[in-house]
């Protein structure tokens, strides 16, 4: 034994002596993972975070959360003597004054669009394979959850600086607190500590973005992990991948090395991204007061749907018995949103409420092999995209030489009709990705190779799949629609007739699919040839 | 099932295809002196970062095609770092896949769900010692019990009171009242009315009494713009006309749809515009809304001038300014 090994073995000694963890950690190091691309968007998502307390430790250093006034002294030079509130001006001194804190002022941001884009990504990656069917419900409502705080955390966040941009950002969220119906103002006196902007705001935001929510992500994410380590990774479907099994790489060392390797790839993007791309450059924007605004004003991407919503919406009040309700912000603004958050959460039962379908799924769908599924996610992609491109109806009317009256009235329009015309298109595409399938495993590959016969007829040779491949794309489940139960056998009509029958209209729908090749069509077509 | 004869047989796992490195030592070998490089180019983004931090002074400015006047400490900083972090990355990376072992294990996976013997102890366990707590014997327990859960929550709420003060009439009320003098913002300067000349905009705020500070508070209920066009060119009620003072017309800034400021003035057109939504007001009109999410025109501040012939307020706002709220009364 030398001697390293023996300080190893002292040091394990100690500790398993103390815990007895050795068992566990065994298990552990041998941990299978499945190997694909679209596993690691999750990771960025992780990584990013770990990055954003990185960086974020080290601003709060410097930064002073705090509306008091004061004049600019440091060296900047435009805004010299200019009275601003501390928070700006500590920003400033961390934008000039400290080396390397541009650096992470711009690495915190871009880090915060990646940590948002990628949790987007990831939720795609997981509704659209399935991924998050029995048992996985839970962690996709959490997932959720992290997705939305996410979104007020960036907003808190870009908030902190009190420039002129982020000022009417949070102008326009006081609008909407406002609006609640009876208890809109008071909210929003306690929130600010009086009439907007008050002086208590930024300090009040700077404790829920700095400890309040980073410590509900912390909790969340442990939990999203723990329950991905306990219920074991998905996979997706092919040769010798079951609902029983996890085939993939160990974790000890493969994936110890990938995805530590990985955390650094992610985190020398992200620095790349803060050294040669400038983002949020507040000192352009000035320091914050109520009576001016920029032209152009955006909000970050990932509230940049919220905003177009608000832009297209009609403008509607309703005035009666000395009370106003604004439907033109709470329609865009909570109601809206609201449905669209709670009906992402409430998908898995949904689906499997459609499907009558309660089992466990471990193998992943390809998203051919949902097309209702794969339908309403392009559909609500469709939906999203038009309202953000709304959001930047300004943008593009400047860049592109468009009227900011027509980009409105094509959202305002198109967001209604868009999506389902986009849902009736993907579906389509998806049962003719079906049709291509079962043609490249009931005749093979075409080959591209022109041969003629003896007796002139010209044929394309097509080349059998491998036995791999071929399973891969035949593989899935089709499971037929759900017949309602209108009466029991005696004739006695169902209670629920109105829903059952919804329910096998929905489950129709969804089992919509092109018939999989079976292994006697092919015997049949062999023995034809 | 529609399909119950089973479909194309599982081959099973595809047989392991070895890497170049598994076999030839050669190849392994080069492999290695591979990572070898990535780690040391890390070790060069360090050094990079080190001499940034401290030979690079602050304010060198560089000049670099696309991205224009960079400052040269914050870039090399950024790059000596993404440097150093992303060669960690690739040599770790690029070592579990060309050195590491690749061949897949299979794990057995169970059903998520526990043993039925394992429940069926469960609930008689839960039974038995709930039963040992003798809740469902005991309703007076059960109901103070729930009666001081429920009353408990009430002390943290009630603490959040303090948060801030009540809005009363703050909302509908601003710092101008009748006689009150226009004064410029910047500048804090009273104005006449040839100060501004046709198509013309200024932004005004009330003036203070001497001592008085102007907050940003203030300022979010205040902010009046001074749009002056030709007098033939209003159309508006004889009312709101006698509002305005030689073709100079205010409305207050506030954008009674979210608040913003609504800064975009078209002159040949008339408009204003605000930046946040694209609501658009006429101004020959009273601010009617033309276009955009905002249900209510411009608040219009009425103005004469004063003895000295500087603007003043006829009278303070008749309605309140800004967003909408519960409490508005917008007859």
């Amino acid at each position: 034994m030398s001697a390293r090994e023996r300080v190893a073995g002292q040091v394990a000694n100690y500790v398993d002596e103390r815990t007895g963890a050795a068992k566990w950690l065994k298990k552990t190091v041998t941990k299978v993972f499945p190997d694909h691309w679209s596993f690691m968007l999750g990771e960025i998502v992780l990584y990013s975070f770990i990055i954003l307390l990185l960086s974020g430790t080290f601003l709060t250093f410097w930064f002073d959360p705090s509306m008091r006034e004061v004049e600019y002294e440091g060296s900047y030079e435009p805004l010299s003597g200019l009275k601003m509130s501390a928070a700006y001006a500590s920003t400033l001194h961390i934008s000039f004054d400290v080396r390397g804190g541009l650096l992470m002022r711009q690495i915190h941001h871009w880090a915060a669009l990646i940590f948002m884009a990628a949790m987007v990504a990831h939720l795609m990656r997981v509704f659209f394979t399935g991924a998050f069917r029995k048992p996985r419900e839970f962690n996709w409502i959490i997932g959720v959850g992290l997705l939305t705080l996410g979104i007020v955390e960036g907003f808190l966040g870009y908030s902190l600086p009190d420039d002129l941009l982020s000022g009417t950002g949070i102008r326009i969220a006081e609008a909407i607190i406002q609006a609640i119906p009876v208890v809109g103002s008071y909210l929003s006196y306690f929130a600010f500590g009086g009439a907007f902007p008050g002086e208590m705001f930024i300090q009040r935001i700077y404790v829920v973005h700095i400890l309040l929510l980073p410590g509900i992500f912390l909790a969340l994410i442990t939990a999203h992990l723990m329950l991905v380590w306990y219920q074991k990774h998905t996979q997706y479907p092919g040769p010798g991948r079951t609902e029983k099994n996890v085939v993939g790489y160990p974790l000890m060392p493969v994936y110890m090395a990938k995805a530590g390797g990985f955390f650094f790839i992610v985190f020398g993007v992200t620095a790349f991204l803060g050294a040669v791309a400038s983002i949020n450059p507040i000192w352009i924007y000035g320091p914050y007061t109520p009576g001016q605004i920029g032209a152009g004003s955006q909000p970050d991407w990932y509230m940049g749907w919220l905003d177009g919503l608000v832009r297209m919406s009609p403008p509607i009040e309703t005035h009666a018995f000395g009370h106003t309700i604004s439907w033109n912000i709470l329609i865009p603004g909570l109601i809206i949103p609201g449905i669209i958050f709670t009906g992402m959460a409430l998908y898995p039962f949904i689906e499997s409420w459609m499907t009558g379908d309660k089992r466990e799924h471990h193998l992943l769908d390809r998203p051919r092999n949902a097309p209702n599924r794969t339908a309403l996610g392009a559909m609500s992609i469709t939906f999203m995209l038009v309202t953000l491109i709304n959001g930047g109806n300004d943008l593009l009317a400047t860049h592109f030489d468009l009227s900011i009256n027509q980009i409105m009235w094509f959202s305002r329009i198109g967001v209604i009709l868009l999506p389902p015309l986009v849902f009736v298109i993907t579906k389509r595409i998806c049962l003719s990705l079906q049709r291509a399938d079962r043609e490249l495993v009931l005749h093979g590959r075409e080959t591209g190779r022109l041969v003629m016969l003896p007796h002139g007829e010209f044929i394309e040779v097509h080349e059998p799949l491998s036995p791999q491949r071929a399973f891969t794309l035949a593989s899935h489940e089709q499971p037929a629609a759900i017949e309602p139960v209108l009466a029991d056998d005696n004739g006695v009509r169902n209670p629920k007739g109105a829903k059952a029958k919804l329910q096998a209209r929905l489950s129709r729908a969804h089992s919509e699919q092109v018939a999989k090749p079976t292994t006697k069509e092919i015997l049949e077509i062999e023995d034809h040839h | 099932m529609s399909n119950e004869i089973a479909p194309l047989t599982d081959p099973g796992l595809p047989e392991h295809v070895h890497r170049k490195s598994d076999v030839d030592p050669l190849a392994a070998k080069k492999a290695e002196r591979q990572v070898g490089i990535l780690f040391l180019l890390s070790v060069l983004g360090t050094l990079l970062f080190v001499f940034s931090y401290v030979g690079i002074e602050e304010d060198v400015f560089i000049f670099l095609p696309v991205m224009g006047s960079t400052n040269a400490h914050q870039l090399f900083l950024g790059l000596g770092l993404a440097m150093a972090l992303f060669f960690i990355g690739m040599a770790a990376v690029h070592w579990a896949k060309t050195l590491m072992p690749d061949h897949e294990v299979i794990d057995v996976r169970k059903e998520q769900r526990s043993k039925d013997e394992d429940r069926a102890a469960f609930v008689a366990t839960v039974k038995e010692r709930g039963g040992e707590a003798g809740l469902g014997r005991r309703p007076f327990i059960k109901r103070t019990m729930g009666l001081a859960l429920g009353l408990v929550g009430i002390s943290p709420i009630l603490l959040l009171r303090d948060l801030g003060p009540l809005p009363e009439n703050d909302l509908n009320t601003t710092n101008w009242a009748a006689g009150t003098r226009l004064v410029t913002d910047p500048g804090n300067r009273p104005i006449k009315p040839s100060d501004l000349e046709v198509g013309g905009v200024v932004q005004v705020q009330p003036e203070f009494p001497a001592g008085k500070e102007r907050h940003l508070d203030d300022i979010a209920q205040d902010s009046v713009l001074l749009i002056r066009i030709r007098p033939e060119e209003f159309n508006l009620t004889p009312e709101r006309l006698s509002w305005t003072y030689e073709g100079i017309i205010a409305f207050s800034k506030i954008c009674s749809h979210m608040g913003c400021a609504v800064a975009l003035y078209e002159q040949t057109t008339k408009h204003l515009l605000c930046p946040c939504h694209q609501s658009t007001f006429d101004v020959t009109r009273a601010a009617k809304v033309i276009f955009g999410p905002a249900a209510r025109p411009l608040p219009q501040l009425a103005i004469t001038v004063d003895s000295e012939g500087y603007l003043v307020a006829q009278a303070p706002f008749n309605e309140a300014v800004g967003p909408s709220f519960w409490g508005r009364d917008s007859q």
